[in-house]
């Protein structure tokens, strides 16, 4: 339960964190820390411009999506078990993971502008690649741990696997750390900051939303992002202090590590050309394979 | 050591799917390297208990000549010919990598369903060794430029090699130096002729070399 609400209060600090990382390697102040906060409290207070060939679906987009993350910090274990926990709930994560990227598509092809419908076929041909990858990833720490839920996960991790199955669990962390920056648009897939209507993404996808409903997209982007870390974090982290708060400590100092080495990589590379990118999200997939091939023998 | 021999194959096949994803040559000749290094540290992880002088000759010769000398001579080939390190693939890098992972499925497959009479020293050498060997046979037929074309037989001689550790654990001394020096003028003789083809022909692509020239 604390962990879930921590991740709905934190979440929007990873983007100030990312942002303040960029602006040292760039030798600048950069922006607040809370900017993202005080910015969502901005957008909450304004109207919404609703262009008249939008239908109901434009406004369920980001409700869908929010939503489903909301769930998804539900199922996610960080410092103890997660709330909800049954065999099987990585599907049912990866599924509303899914779900999200599908509202959001939706939600941009309602407006009937080009470059949204532009940004959804993107959008949708990086997530065919980034699927399958997820499930690779996930599949090999259940077939190594032989537990098929995130939670039970969560208890198996540590020492004693890293010992045995190292290897491993290595191609696993570095491919769910590709899926992370493919997921959340960071930068070797996808620049939040550009706004370049040919070469965006996600940002395209969401041009026409405004006031609240943006708010609830950068706030649900924001999530996703929290919600990759933590999956990282808590699946990964080999340590197991004893006491459920100095988990918990463990597992937010991991969070943070993971979006300071996405702040790094997105202030020390350049954004991949669209045609390198399936290749760039496919490698996670292959990295998952090996290591998938490591595990059965 | 199972991890440490896991690791250098992860780290074969891994320089694989380098060869295959990357579109510079300069990139794919460090790839190379790495995977000859890799590859020379692999039989002191598969016989810990087995290491002689000459062993260890050996793999410093053999981690010298791929890590070293062949990368520096196909910088200086690329140099020399003033080829374009742009790959030009017929088959496309994305392609090329579900290719390499599916070489690797398929080795791992075939040594399911028919394992080897003797017992290799690790399950997962020969499926990386077929692999490696497959990787070297589809850059050679998959890449447009003569000097991709030796890159592709120096993988496939990783993958020989390799395949070699499995099934001798020691070959004699002067076999293995033979095939090092077999290689080493295979490399050598490559780089005059891709100096010369450019010559006689002013272009590197395969395509092109249709007729004789005097």
């Amino acid at each position: 339960m604390i962990s879930m609400l921590l991740g709905l209060l934190l979440a929007p600090l990873l983007a100030g964190l990312i942002n303040r990382v960029k602006a040292f390697f760039a030798g600048r102040r950069g922006r607040p820390l809370l900017q993202l906060y005080w910015d969502l409290a901005r957008l909450l207070r304004k109207n919404m411009v609703l262009s008249r060939t939008t239908t109901p679906v434009f406004l369920l987009g980001p409700a869908l999506s929010l939503a489903s993350l909301v769930t998804c910090l539900a199922l996610l274990p960080l410092g103890g078990p997660a709330l909800l926990f049954f065999p099987g709930d990585m599907l049912v994560l990866l599924g509303l993971l899914a779900l999200v990227r599908f509202a959001t598509v939706l939600a941009a092809m309602d407006t009937g502008s080009s470059f949204e419908g532009m940004g959804a076929s993107r959008e949708v041909a990086i997530g065919a690649l980034a699927e399958p990858g997820m499930f690779l990833a996930l599949a090999v720490l259940v077939v190594q741990t032989r537990v098929v839920s995130l939670s039970e996960l969560w208890a198996h991790r540590g020492l004693d696997l890293w010992n045995s199955a190292g290897l491993v669990l290595a191609l696993v962390a570095v491919a769910l750390f590709l899926l992370l920056l493919a997921e959340s648009c960071r930068i070797p897939v996808d620049d939040p900051n550009t706004h370049l209507e040919l070469t965006m993404i996600h940002e395209v996808m969401v041009l026409d939303h405004s006031g609240p409903a943006l708010a609830a997209i950068e706030y649900a982007s924001s999530l996703k992002m929290w919600i990759g870390a933590v999956l990282i974090s808590s699946l990964l982290f080999p340590f197991h202090t004893g006491s459920a708060w100095l988990d918990l400590l463990a597992g937010l100092a991991v969070v943070f590590l993971v979006t300071l080495a996405v702040g790094l990589v997105e202030s020390t590379s350049a954004r991949l050309s669209m045609l390198r990118v399936p290749q760039f999200v496919g490698l996670s997939s292959a990295l998952s394979l090996l290591a998938l091939f490591l595990v059965i023998r | 050591m199972t991890g440490t021999v896991d690791f250098l194959l992860v780290s074969m096949v891994l320089a694989n799917l380098w060869v295959l994803g990357s579109s510079r040559l300069p990139s794919c000749i460090r790839a190379l390297a790495f995977q000859g290094v890799a590859l020379g540290l692999l039989p002191f992880a598969l016989y810990p208990g087995h290491i002689t002088w000459d062993l260890v000759m050996l793999a410093l010769v053999s981690i010298t000549l791929k890590a070293v000398v062949f990368p520096h001579l196909l910088k200086r080939a690329l140099l020399e010919a003033r080829v374009d390190p742009q790959v030009e693939p017929f088959v496309g890098h994305g392609v090329s990598l579900v290719v390499g992972v599916a070489s690797l499925a398929l080795s791992v497959a075939l040594f399911r369903r028919h394992p080897l009479p003797i017992v290799p020293p690790s399950d997962l050498l020969m499926p990386v060794a077929v692999s490696t060997l497959l990787v070297g046979l589809f850059v050679l037929i998959a890449r447009r430029k003569a000097l991709t074309q030796a890159l592709g037989y120096l993988v496939f001689e990783n993958g020989i090699q390799a395949f070699g550790l499995g099934v001798l654990q020691h070959a004699p001394l002067m076999v293995e130096l033979g095939i090092l020096l077999d290689i080493f003028f295979a490399v050598f003789v490559m780089g005059i002729t891709i100096f010369h083809i450019r010559r006689a022909f002013a272009t590197l692509d395969t395509m092109e070399m249709a007729e004789l020239r005097g």
